[in-house]
């Protein structure tokens, strides 16, 4: 791969860490904040359906992930596996596509 | 007087251990063991140095499991209940004994296009750099590298990319990617951008740790990404 797409599939998993930071800081505050006094799933989807905010954070959420999971599974094949090449790039581009199909699922069945 | 129980590398990548009874000396350095070796206990042992003052960067070796300038290492602060082990530098070809094949690490300077590209003549004027100037000073806390190949026999991404350039090259490619007079910064920014290059880097920090000259091949590498991340941005990569 070319110095420039390497460079930029670097910039991309770093940009999408710094957003991974916030999101997984949120998540992790809103889950012990929301389950203190106990909540069952019917609160939680009373809570989180229709609303246009959690939809959008979570959205994001998903996006990031899918972005800066298969870049870095990418460089673990390479460097663990010794797996480098067109077809590694897409496996872990593939793992990228689920990662979103899955997230979108997951977001769609909370929030609609 | 004390004896030093010294393991030392013989032959090549199968080769084994020797144990040679070395006798204790005050100040005496791991290549001062080796050489009392070579000279009293078995003239075939393959070792290699030169200035014998931390300068030629010729004598480095792995000392009890960790890569280490011999000329500078005093037994004292490395031996374990007076024994030593003795290896060649890891992550390069074994020749024989403790000398190892540097081709592969010095190609990758010329890899890293680490030469310096003069855009001036002998006929122009001397160039003027600020002393204190940012890019300057950028240099002169990466310039003393003496390429011993310890940084580089310490970076665990060459053990598991062996494209890898390695801390060296990307320092010295920081120092003339720093450089005002140089004329190949993209062509060198190309070079060591990528899965060989800057970007493999996990800042494990080992070469910052092992550099006998305690320069931060990290921090020059972290430079590097910075500016070719800048220059993918602004389109110039």
């Amino acid at each position: 791969m070319s110095a420039w797409a390497e460079t930029r599939l670097w910039l991309a998993q770093r940009a999408s860490a710094a957003v991974l930071a916030l999101c997984v800081a949120v998540h992790l505050a809103t889950m012990i904040f929301a389950v203190r006094g106990g909540l069952s799933a019917a609160d939680l989807l009373g809570r989180t359906r229709g609303s246009v905010g959690w939809a959008a954070f979570y959205s994001v959420f998903v996006i990031a992930v899918a972005i800066h999971a298969p870049i870095g599974l990418r460089t673990v094949a390479a460097e663990w596996l010794g797996w480098r090449g067109r077809v590694a790039d897409g496996a872990c581009a593939l793992i990228g596509i689920a990662l979103l199909v899955l997230g979108a699922r997951a977001v769609a069945a909370v929030m609609l | 007087m004390s004896t030093l129980e010294v393991k030392v590398w013989r032959g090549g990548a199968d080769g084994r251990f020797q144990t040679f009874p070395v006798p204790r000396r005050d100040a005496q350095t791991v290549l001062d063991v080796v050489t009392y070796i070579q000279r009293r206990l078995d003239p075939t042992l393959a070792y290699r140095f030169a200035c014998r003052v931390g300068m030629c960067g010729s004598c480095a070796m792995t000392v009890n499991g960790q890569p280490r300038w011999t000329c500078r290492t005093h037994v004292t602060d490395v031996a374990r209940k007076d024994t030593l082990e003795i290896a060649p530098l890891a992550n390069l070809p074994i020749v024989r004994d403790l000398v190892t094949d540097m081709r592969e690490f010095f190609d990758k300077w010329a890899r890293a296009r680490a030469q310096f590209q003069p855009t001036k003549t002998r006929r122009d004027d001397f160039a003027r750099i600020e002393p204190a100037s940012p890019a300057r000073r950028a240099i002169d806390v990466a310039i003393e590298c003496i390429g011993c190949g310890v940084c580089y026999a310490a970076c665990d991404v060459v053990a598991w990319n062996r494209d890898y350039l390695g801390p060296a090259a990307l320092n010295r490619a920081w120092t003339l990617a720093n450089d005002t007079r140089d004329g190949a910064h993209r062509e060198r920014l190309a070079a060591v951008a990528g899965d060989a290059g800057c970007h493999a880097c996990h800042t494990h920090q080992s070469c910052t740790e092992r550099c006998p000259k305690h320069l931060t091949p990290t921090a020059s590498i972290a430079g590097l990404k910075r500016m070719t991340a800048l220059a993918v941005l602004r389109g110039e990569l």
